[in-house]
């Protein structure tokens, strides 16, 4: 197993230079550059700025150099541990990213979380009353799950549970400059993390549900559960004891596999609900031409996602006897 | 065959009834568009600034008093080109480098497979907000943006069907009669593979609409004051107009829930339709 954990990690290395290769060429090829950036914001509220000036700032933030130097500096730095710094703030892009994306995992360990607590429940009832009312709801519900737009379902939540009803904040993280105490700020905290969690989780819900409810159909077609059947044991019995553990077994891979969209859901989310987390700095890196920060957090977006793919494959792993890994 | 086809798909009543429902939507963003509205969606009323709905304007105005329900006819226009063409671009490229990787093997396939992990390893809406913000946002930019990266689910797909069919006795007597390596690749193993292809696609149509929204929601789609159903919900964002002006955003949204909706329960219908085996349940 460890050589088996071992090997995907050297093998996720290429990927992972590929991927800032790529984005790293993304942002030379755009014309601009981050002290034009800068010089548009700043002639937005009315500087001026002089040809020697754009030299010098160039020189100064070090993009002076050419592309692929300035790439193999950033790689060089990054393989001692550095992240390089902002380039107009001069802030570790480290220090930034780690500010922010406890807050982003947060919420998506929690619509996660959210997703799997409700959307599998969801799914074995749907399969076990297969083309009842119940079935034909649930399954209208996961359709219309997958496709209602994040940002549309955040805006419906809040206008119901926020504006109209009252029971939840409209966004933010925490009600700011009060003394809780420990539980009362987790009280008070969860408030604020409910809505958007929920409503990130939205599509994972559907999308769980329903290969939930295929996988137990799948499974109530082998033999083995006919001879159960054959054997007397109970439809209820058969179910919680044969049929479950195994059709639960795929359910863990769609879950891996939601991790990349989930991500990017939540910078919406986040958007959406103002909350403190990766979308903000992303967005404004952007804008920017941090190309630093852009790197950083694309790296450590990506390493997220291939590091919750691997624990993906070890879960299986786990779960499914029949599969091994030498 | 064909006539199969077409009574298995009728058969799928939401997926007709989807079909009708999309007609409808497209007539009415394409050639009916000037004639149900007054012809130009940024017209604006002085007398109407984020007025409610009324005989002059039927679904209201927006804050900067343009007719609503022109820009939801407009919007459509847009944001259905883009799901489309967006999709024809991330097809052609999928099934170029799926049907390459398949059929030639070898250090080409590990070398196209590789750079597939690659874009998949991007959390989508990340990516596509870096290309998008930098090369600027617009119409044109955000179809090319869904495109480039959109394509690796077809890729894999074609590959893996190209794999098994490979190796099939019909391609080896194409072979075994001298057939050239790209006819047999083209005339004999990819007419197998697209119908898997068509209802990906189909699919494909309904997610770079929601990408799109997404996008334009975030300010970095299609930018105004062109409209789409995305950016026009973007307008909506500060909390007193959810509270208090809910036309603002309740048409648009509407919109792309049931067109994601439709062209959905169509791939549902088309996959029933054209191979009975690949069903969900």
């Amino acid at each position: 197993m460890n050589r088996y954990i071992l090997r995907r990690l050297l093998q996720a290395l290429p990927v992972l230079l590929g991927i800032t290769i790529v984005t790293f060429t993304f942002i030379e090829l755009a014309p601009g550059d981050a002290v034009m950036a800068m010089i548009l914001a700043d002639m937005q509220t009315g500087g001026r700025v002089t040809e020697i000036d754009v030299e010098a700032m160039r020189k100064q933030m070090g993009l002076d150099q050419p592309a692929p130097v300035r790439y193999f500096r950033w790689l060089g730095e990054l393989l001692q541990g550095n992240m390089g710094e902002r380039i107009r703030s001069k802030l570790p892009v480290a220090t930034e990213i780690g500010r922010r994306l406890p807050a982003t995992l947060e919420l998506m360990a929690l619509a996660l979380v959210i997703a799997i607590v409700v959307g599998i429940p969801l799914g074995i009832v749907s399969a076990v009353k297969q083309y009842s009312w119940l079935d034909y709801l649930l399954t209208a519900g996961t359709f219309i799950g997958v496709a209602i737009p994040s940002f549309f379902a955040a805006i419906i939540a809040i206008y119901i549970f926020s504006l109209k009803l009252g029971w939840f904040p409209t966004s933010g993280y925490s009600t700011p400059g009060q003394n809780f105490g420990f539980w009362g700020y987790l009280f008070n905290h969860a408030q604020y993390l409910i809505m958007p969690a929920t409503v990130l989780g939205l599509e994972s819900i559907a999308g769980i549900s329903r290969y939930m409810r295929a996988s137990i159909l799948e499974v109530l077609r082998l033999e083995y559960v006919t001879t159960a059947r054959a054997k007397g044991l109970s439809r209820r019995l058969i179910l919680a004891r044969h049929v479950l553990s195994n059709a639960m077994l795929p359910i863990i891979t769609i879950i891996g596999l939601r991790l990349p969209s989930l991500l990017g859901g939540a910078l919406i989310i986040e958007t959406m609900f103002n909350w403190p987390g990766m979308s903000i700095l992303y967005i404004d890196g952007v804008n920017t031409r941090d190309y630093p920060l852009i790197m950083g957090m694309t790296l450590v977006s990506a390493i997220t996602i291939v590091i919750s793919n691997l624990i993906t494959d070890i879960a299986y792993s786990f779960a499914d006897p029949r599969i091994r890994y030498e | 065959m064909n006539r199969k086809i077409l009574q298995r798909f009728l058969r799928h009543r939401l997926a007709v009834a989807s079909v009708l429902f999309l007609v409808l939507v497209l007539l009415l963003a394409f050639p009916l568009a000037p004639l149900v509205t007054s012809g130009d969606p940024n017209r604006i009323d002085f007398k109407a600034i984020g007025k409610p709905p009324s005989i002059d304007h039927p679904l209201g105005t927006d804050m900067t008093g343009r007719d609503l329900w022109s820009r939801l006819v407009y919007g459509g226009r847009v944001s259905m080109s883009v799901g489309v063409v967006a999709v024809t671009i991330y097809v052609t490229l999928g099934v170029f480098l799926g049907s390459v990787a398949g059929y030639y093997g070898g250090r080409v396939d590990g070398l196209i497979m590789r750079f597939t992990e690659v874009v998949m390893s991007f959390p989508t809406l990340l990516i596509l907000i870096t290309i998008v913000s930098i090369v600027g946002p617009g119409l044109f930019n955000s179809m090319i943006a869904i495109g480039l990266i959109g394509w690796t689910g077809i890729a894999r797909l074609v590959r893996g069907q190209i794999l098994s069919l490979r190796e099939m006795d019909f391609v080896t007597a194409a072979r075994a009669v001298g057939t050239p390596q790209r006819r047999v690749l083209v005339q004999h193993v990819l007419p197998n593979v697209i119908a898997p292809i068509i209802v990906a696609a189909t699919f494909g149509i309904a997610g770079a609409i929601l990408t799109e929204a997404g996008l334009s929601f975030l300010g970095l789609g299609i930018k105004p004051p062109t409209p789409s159903w995305g950016n026009m919900i973007n307008e909506a964002q500060q909390l007193n107009i959810i509270e208090t002006k809910a036309w603002l955003w309740l048409g648009p949204g509407l919109m792309i829930t049931l067109s994601v909706l439709a062209i959905n329960f169509i791939g549902d219908g088309l996959r029933d339709a054209l191979d009975p085996r690949m069903t969900l349940d």
